[in-house]
């Protein structure tokens, strides 16, 4: 194999994993803080159901973390396997936040084992809500550290290179890059937001599959709630994004909005199809492209004109930024109307066909997140570290790329199908209902 | 002491942690699918469930932490064994994800009473620490070479070289001798007194051939790599001291009495040989290509991974603490008493 398919075999592999460890990895950042939300909603209102949700959501959040676990692991060393050249540089630059993702990943586990073999441990209930403090807070950290070093190949920065040589490292300055504030913020509320959604098509399923019960309608209007807010978070954040590339990645952002040529007032392209060069079938919104980069209609914008061509990104990213953007724009108003909808008490969020969108939203979340994560990521094409070093520089000369990616597409496949039959498995089997009741039971046997 | 040999301290103690931890984990898996295959898994399984299930996770996060501190404090090892270990590393990391989420399936999900699935996890277990053994192979040198597109390793040299499979047989015995005394120990606190039996009977099998394999090693070493031999030989009072706890530990689990104290002794042994081994090695972590030095990370950065790991640490040993305290050394939880699981 020469090194051009070495090149490719090892460009794939690592999205085939990324791509599938990010399902499990946002559900992972996500979903402790809405376990934490729930249980401390149940304890100030005295309310069972709450309770019981926060215990549900756990169970099925350890099978989600022990995929994320594993492949996360997976790409831990990947990392090292498929990009050595990569890792040797940058591990003498950004090696401290990778270092401290792993101790976030530690704090989480310990407390996570702790957590789910402590329910009614502790006479006060309150003490084992603090418990899911330092999961949530590991969850969300491993994240932080984690994007840091994303940002860090976007934005690479904290060093000099003299002769070939890299001199006056700073550890701080190069996870401090420009980069790191938005991408760190759009994650976390990306990640909220999806987890959000996905549990609250749980209780719209429940909901159309004939159980009636209030139980799903709080976690409904719950979850609900959080994935409003967090959408619009995600949103905001989205903007300043945009702001950071183009002053900072004007390729990336020029790629994605097919902004060739560089102009003041620029229009913004939704959607469309590029034939031959020629945009077709588009939607222009006049002037807002100058907005999302500078906040002034007549701001001038970098098009691609300006780069080298063998430093563009491909212009495919284009549909994967539509995507993006449509889902986000699509599950903020299906929240919103949903919410004034339960305010207002309109009959039409009790629909059937309202419950399906409900239902459809938290796959659709997922496809966002995915969407978002390639455009950044082909975004930064040709380069591993923008400006610094190609891709094509930094993977493994090793022949036998071709066949560890055959074996792991079978590992992702395994898991995938076992988690969700063990998960619906799960459920199916002890529904809300029947637990309601034998919690009852067990602690009426206790006070007996 | 220099940053290099600070940088590589934390880490061997680390993987040392990872080594212990891991042992008792593939080992358990092991004994309970023979277990299962000579009908006597009733006596196991809630013994080794009960233990299992709250630090699994926690297992997985020491060698997450070896192997991304030694890139972060030895960015080269990145380009010589992450070049080189691509098949080996890849079929470990496929080995252990299946392995840790059938554990998650089975236990939260009801897959438990699988005979097949119990018997796959078992095996499994002993395959993983064959294959990551296979880097200690490696370190010793003649099995890489480095040509004009980088390091190869021979696999045809690897796969007949004697050192190869004695590394490999010393990680199985060493696996199953450390978890059955930790586990006779557990067993004995649990009151337990079938599974402290059994497994009694397991660690006096298993002392025998871990003593016999590790010496064998010595012996392979003087032929493979002369100059590391010479240097254990320096050493010799540290593995003496080994086997002086290992003899103890035999004697305890013989007479039946204290094994919290013998299970202590077997660390010692294990930490007195781990890092005799160690030491010797030192300063090359790819023999001839790679010494510490040459590969170490500018100043600072290790000095930046230094103080976060101190800032680590101070978190992680009261959680340990906390963790070790509801659990291990809980009466009522190892007793089975008590059944808060959500």
């Amino acid at each position: 194999m020469g090194n051009e398919e070495a090149v490719f075999f090892s460009r794939v592999l690592t999205e085939l994993t990324l791509s599938f460890h990010i399902i499990y990895a946002t559900i992972g950042v996500g979903i402790p803080l809405m376990i934490m939300i729930a249980q401390w909603v149940g304890i100030k209102k005295q309310d069972e159901h709450y309770i019981l949700l926060a215990r549900r959501w756990t169970r099925g959040f350890v099978i989600t973390v022990a995929v994320g676990v594993v492949t996360g692991t997976a790409i831990g060393l990947q990392l090292s396997l498929l990009w050595p050249n990569f890792m040797e540089l940058a591990g003498n630059v950004i090696a401290l936040p990778l270092f401290m993702e792993t101790f976030a990943f530690f704090f989480e586990a310990i407390f996570l084992g702790i957590y789910i073999y402590t329910w009614d441990r502790f006479k006060n209930p309150k003490k084992h809500l603090l418990l899911l403090i330092p999961v949530a807070i590991g969850a969300s950290f491993s994240a932080i550290f984690i994007t840091v070093v994303n940002a860090f190949m976007n934005a690479p920065q904290g060093f000099d290179i003299v002769n070939g040589q890299l001199v006056n490292v700073n550890p701080i300055l190069a996870m401090f890059n420009p980069a790191m504030p938005t991408k760190v913020a759009h994650v976390l509320a990306t990640a909220y937001m999806t987890s959000a959604f996905v549990l609250a098509s749980i209780g719209a399923f429940r909901l159309l599959k004939g159980s009636n019960h209030v139980y799903h309608k709080k976690a409904l209007l719950l979850t609900m709630k959080m994935g409003l807010i967090f959408s619009i978070a995600a949103a905001v954040i989205g903007d300043f994004s945009g702001k950071y590339l183009a002053e900072y990645q004007p390729e990336k952002l020029a790629a994605a909005e097919w902004h060739f040529e560089t102009e003041k007032g620029a229009p913004l392209i939704l959607y469309g199809v590029l034939d031959d060069g020629e945009v077709k079938y588009a939607i222009k919104i006049p002037f807002a492209l100058s907005i999302l980069a500078h906040s002034t209609p007549n701001a001038k914008v970098i098009g691609l004109d300006q780069f080298a061509k063998d430093e563009t990104p491909p212009l495919y990213i284009h549909y994967l930024f539509d995507v993006m953007i449509t889902i986000g724009v699509w599950m903020t108003l299906l929240s919103f109307v949903f919410l004034i909808g339960s305010w207002r008490k309109w009959k039409l969020i009790s629909s059937k066909l309202f419950r399906w969108l409900i239902v459809l939203g938290g796959p659709l979340s997922i496809i966002g997140i995915e969407a978002g994560w390639w455009m950044a990521e082909v975004g930064r094409q040709p380069w591993i570290l923008r400006g610094l070093m190609r891709t094509k520089e930094a993977a493994t000369t090793s022949g036998q790329v071709d066949v560890m990616l055959l074996l792991f597409s079978g590992l992702y496949i395994i898991l995938a199908i076992g988690s969700v039959v063990v998960l619906t498995r799960m459920f199916r089997k002890n529904p809300v209902e029947r637990e309601l009741v034998d919690r009852a039971s067990e602690k009426e046997g206790a006070t007996v | 002491m220099t940053l290099e040999v600070i940088g590589i301290s934390v880490l061997w103690v680390f993987l040392f942690g990872y080594v212990i931890i891991a042992s008792v984990d593939f080992g358990a898996g092991f004994f309970n699918a023979y277990s299962t295959l000579t009908g006597q898994q009733h006596i196991l399984t809630k013994v080794i469930q009960r233990y299992l299930s709250p630090v699994w996770e926690v297992t997985n996060v020491f060698l997450v932490f070896f192997f991304v501190g030694i890139v972060g404090f030895f960015p080269k090892t990145a380009y010589y064994y992450g070049t080189v270990l691509l098949v080996p590393a890849s079929l470990a990391i496929i080995l252990l994800a299946i392995r840790g989420s059938y554990y998650a399936f089975a236990t939260y999900g009801g897959l438990t009473n699988r005979k097949r699935y119990t018997f796959i996890y078992g095996i499994s277990g002993l395959l993983i620490p064959a294959s990551l053994s296979i880097v200690l192979t490696i370190s010793e040198g003649s099995f890489v070479k480095v040509g004009s597109t980088g390091p190869t390793l021979n696999y045809w040299i690897l796969f007949k070289s004697p050192l190869t499979w004695s590394i490999v047989v010393l990680s199985l015995t060493a696996v199953l001798y450390i978890s059955s005394v930790f586990l006779t120990w557990y067993a004995h606190q649990a009151k337990d007194d079938r599974a402290t039996a059994l497994l009694r009977k397991y660690a006096l099998i298993w002392a025998g051939p871990t003593l016999i394999t590790a010496s064998g090693i010595i012996i392979e070493l003087k032929a493979h790599n002369p100059e590391h031999y010479e240097r254990l030989l320096d050493l010799w009072w540290l593995f003496g001291l080994s086997v002086i706890l290992f003899m103890g530990t035999v004697y305890l689990i013989w007479r039946k009495q204290s094994y919290g104290v013998a299970f202590g002794l077997l660390v010692g042994q294990f930490f007195l040989a781990f890092f005799g081994y160690g030491i010797s090695h030192y300063p090359y972590l790819l023999y001839p290509y790679l010494t510490i030095f040459d590969s170490f990370t500018n100043k600072s950065m290790a000095t930046a991974l230094i103080v976060a790991f101190i800032a680590g640490l101070g978190l992680l040993i009261p959680s340990l603490y906390l963790l070790v305290k509801l659990f291990l050394f809980n009466k009522e939880y190892v007793q089975g008493k008590r059944n808060n699981h959500a």
